[in-house]
């Protein structure tokens, strides 16, 4: 059974793509929605069998690491499958309207199907293919508005991350070369004989593919100094996509950096990719709290919200501490989540107001009685107030940082989390709360939401926020420890 | 895989020295054609240049082929003649003939900074790749070293050059340089893995494509220049 919900995870979303082609306006919601809530229940198949033991067919590989971000990103397909729902009917008003359509649900299920086959991918040449893919679809994607913005920010996230990917590319060759040396030359960049060949490969060639790695695939991560096209690509991409984009691509490429991570552990000793991957986290996080702080584009401040995310993350695994990788496993799945929310509501604002300034959106709270507790409830999680999950997995990272007596990131990790907060919540609050006075757009306009598609994703996104921080069930529990002893590296 | 003895430290030392030069030489000569990419004023003129690269970089991959026993790269040769000598360079020049009025380019820097900034990060990366002691059993170092260089000039060329075209092709190139660093030291890749790689590159150029004509159909430009409304 685990075989074959690991096989359908990455058959049924391309079978989504084919559906979309066909003629009829209802066949390819259907089939998306379908096809996304079929994968998240076999993502939730493959659960228990992966935090026993890992599984392999053919290329394909799962452990607990990998089920991880498949959950993840097969929960962010099916919320935003549903919420496209309601956003394209809003989009009806185009001219090219039954050609968007058609483009966008081609596109939402093959960088659905990209995303998941990533973290399923039991080699590292086939990683990098994969991550690759999903550049060059989520690029088109960026563009499909075919505004002017929107064609500079798809040309910027195309060169720049390809760019960044001829990098990891460039890991990969170096990564065979090492495993080359020691499994001789027709060995395929199986990752676990790598691990296994451990501190018998080159030092200086595993040196070197984790640092090509850590800036190739980190340019998609969105790692600070890399991370420029992150901001402009999130913000003209349409909504459903953004979620995608900042919920799972970004996870997808940081599993790349992670399964490197472990490479380079195993065979040179945790301290130097703590190293890297702790200047990396740092800056990143430092660079997005200033940002975060007095930023006037709501679509951007989410985007800047993920580096941080992302960086949380970089900093998580540099602790190295069993409690911290925990903390990173769990803070993925609430950040897919928390995130993937904030862009929804924010997604509503933006079609309420027709606005995507801050400025511009007063008084969200009096007009829009179910998008904007949940917008409040997703900011606050996404800014770890307990008891959101993401409160659960930052406190497991900190707790990882004090018990590896790294006592000075940790701390300041802690500052710069609560800079962050500050400037996120001073931006919705006014938003939510501040009269509309005064503020254009926004007199006479009627109370009332523009779709129910737009709000049940939201709902469902809150609920696991808060089973992931009340009680995370005892399959997931042992999932994500499992997951922690692989990174680890005690399995 | 007799041609894999003497792993990882022979290979070099037993090279015959003809070979040795006639790989190094081709190897160089992708560098020096890299330059004239950087320097070429006409878009026309520098997907040419990707052109000629692309062919001695498929040369270099028979001349491994036969000279070391490894018929995978045969293969590897036919599917980047097909690619990179046919497939990306007519698209380019498709989509330039629709760009009519625009065949010359603009760049950031002076063509004689630009040059030396370029010889600077291409020395770098060549000595630079020398620290990490990577030994080849099919080719000598050199060209390891000048693919890095490669690579870095290719950054170069992304950075200092204002329009879409020259920026796609210094993509290209990058892996270009790529390919080079991997038939230095990964040339028992299977060969599946190296068609999965051309194969995106395929895909990489269709996209790049559309979104250069949706930029010129915007910005009635090729130019970089106006891509500058999101910042911050």
């Amino acid at each position: 059974m685990p075989a074959v919900a690991l096989t359908a995870l990455v058959l049924l979303p391309l079978l989504a793509v084919l559906l979309s082609l066909l003629p009829g306006r209802s066949s390819a919601p259907t089939a998306s929605i379908t096809a996304a809530l079929a994968c998240f229940a076999f993502a939730l198949a493959l659960v228990p069998a992966a935090a026993r033991a890992p599984l392999t067919v053919g290329p394909l590989r799962a452990d607990a690491v990998s089920v991880v971000f498949t959950l993840g990103t097969a929960f962010l397909y099916a919320t935003s499958a549903g919420y496209a729902v309601g956003y394209l009917h809003g989009e009806r008003q185009r001219v090219d309207f039954p050609r968007y359509s058609r483009l966008f649900w081609l596109g939402l299920n093959g960088f659905a199907w990209t995303m998941l086959c990533a973290p399923l991918m039991g080699n590292l040449a086939l990683l990098w293919i994969a991550v690759e893919i999903t550049t060059v679809i989520s690029a088109l994607l960026v563009a499909l508005d075919g505004t002017r913005q929107a064609a500079e920010a798809a040309w910027k996230y195309v060169l720049i991350a390809s760019a960044g990917l001829g990098l990891a590319l460039l890991a990969t060759i170096v990564a065979y070369y090492a495993g080359a040396a020691v499994l001789g030359p027709s060995y395929n960049l199986d990752y676990p004989a790598l691990r296994a060949a451990g501190p018998a490969l080159p030092h200086a060639a595993v040196r070197l593919a984790f640092v090509l790695a850590v800036i190739g695939f980190g340019t998609k991560v969105g790692l600070f100094p890399v991370h420029t096209w992150l901001p402009d690509a999130h913000s003209e991409a349409p909504t459903p996509i953004s979620a995608m984009l900042s919920g799972s691509l970004l996870a997808v490429s940081f599993y790349a950096v992670l399964r490197y991570y472990q490479l380079a552990a195993a065979a040179l000793g945790s301290a130097f990719p703590r190293g890297v991957l702790l200047v990396f986290g740092m800056l990143s996080l430092l660079l997005a709290a200033l940002y975060l702080v007095e930023q006037p584009n709501l679509k951007r401040l989410l985007a800047y919200s993920s580096v941080e995310h992302m960086g949380i993350l970089a900093i998580g695994v540099a602790f190295a501490a069993p409690v911290a990788f925990a903390g990173v496993l769990l803070h993925v799945l609430g950040h897919a989540a928390a995130k993937g929310n904030a862009f929804f509501g924010a997604g509503v604002l933006v079609r309420a107001y027709r606005s995507k300034d801050v400025a511009a959106i007063r008084g969200a709270l009096a007009r829009l009685p179910w998008t904007a507790p949940l917008l409040l409830i997703s900011v606050l999680a996404l800014a770890a107030m307990p008891p959101s999950g993401l409160f659960r997995s930052e406190f497991l990272i900190v707790a990882g940082g004090l018990s590896s007596a790294r006592y000075a990131a940790a701390a300041a990790m802690v500052a710069l989390v609560t800079l962050a907060f500050v400037g996120l919540s001073m931006a919705t609050t006014r938003m939510l709360m501040l009269p509309r006075a005064g503020a254009p757009g926004a007199a006479g306009a009627p109370r009332g939401e523009p779709s129910a598609w737009m709000v049940a994703p939201m709902v469902a996104g809150v609920l696991v926020l808060l089973v992931l921080g009340l009680h995370p069930p005892a399959a997931l529990s042992a999932l994500i420890a499992r997951g922690a002893a692989e990174l680890g590296g005690a399995l | 895989m007799d041609y894999l003895t003497g792993f990882p430290t022979g290979g070099v030392a037993a090279a015959p020295s003809s070979y040795a030069g006639l790989t190094t030489t081709l190897a160089v000569l992708m560098l020096v054609i890299e330059f004239g990419m950087l320097q070429a004023t006409l878009l026309r003129a520098q997907i040419r240049l990707y052109l000629a690269q692309s062919v001695v970089i498929a040369v270099l991959a028979v001349v491994v082929a036969a000279a070391r026993g490894v018929p995978e790269l045969y293969g590897l040769a036919a599917f980047s003649v097909l690619l990179k000598v046919l497939a990306v360079p007519l698209v380019m020049l498709r989509l330039l003939r629709r760009a009519n009025p625009e065949i010359a380019t603009s760049r950031a820097l002076g063509v004689a900074s630009m040059v030396l900034l370029a010889v600077g990060v291409g020395a770098f990366g060549f000595l630079a790749s020398g620290r990490f002691g990577l030994a080849s059993p099919v080719l000598p170092a050199t060209p390891l070293a000048v693919a890095v260089a490669i690579v870095l000039v290719s950054f170069v060329l992304m950075i200092v050059r204002r329009d879409v075209v020259s920026q796609a092709i210094g993509f290209f190139a990058l892996e270009n340089g790529v390919s080079l660093a991997s038939l230095v030291i990964a040339a028992g890749l299977p060969l599946i893995l190296e068609v999965g790689f051309l194969f995106d590159l395929l895909v990489a150029v269709v996209v790049f494509a559309v979104l250069i004509r949706m930029h010129h159909e915007q910005a009635a430009s090729l130019s970089t220049e106006t891509l500058t409304q999101l910042r911050g």
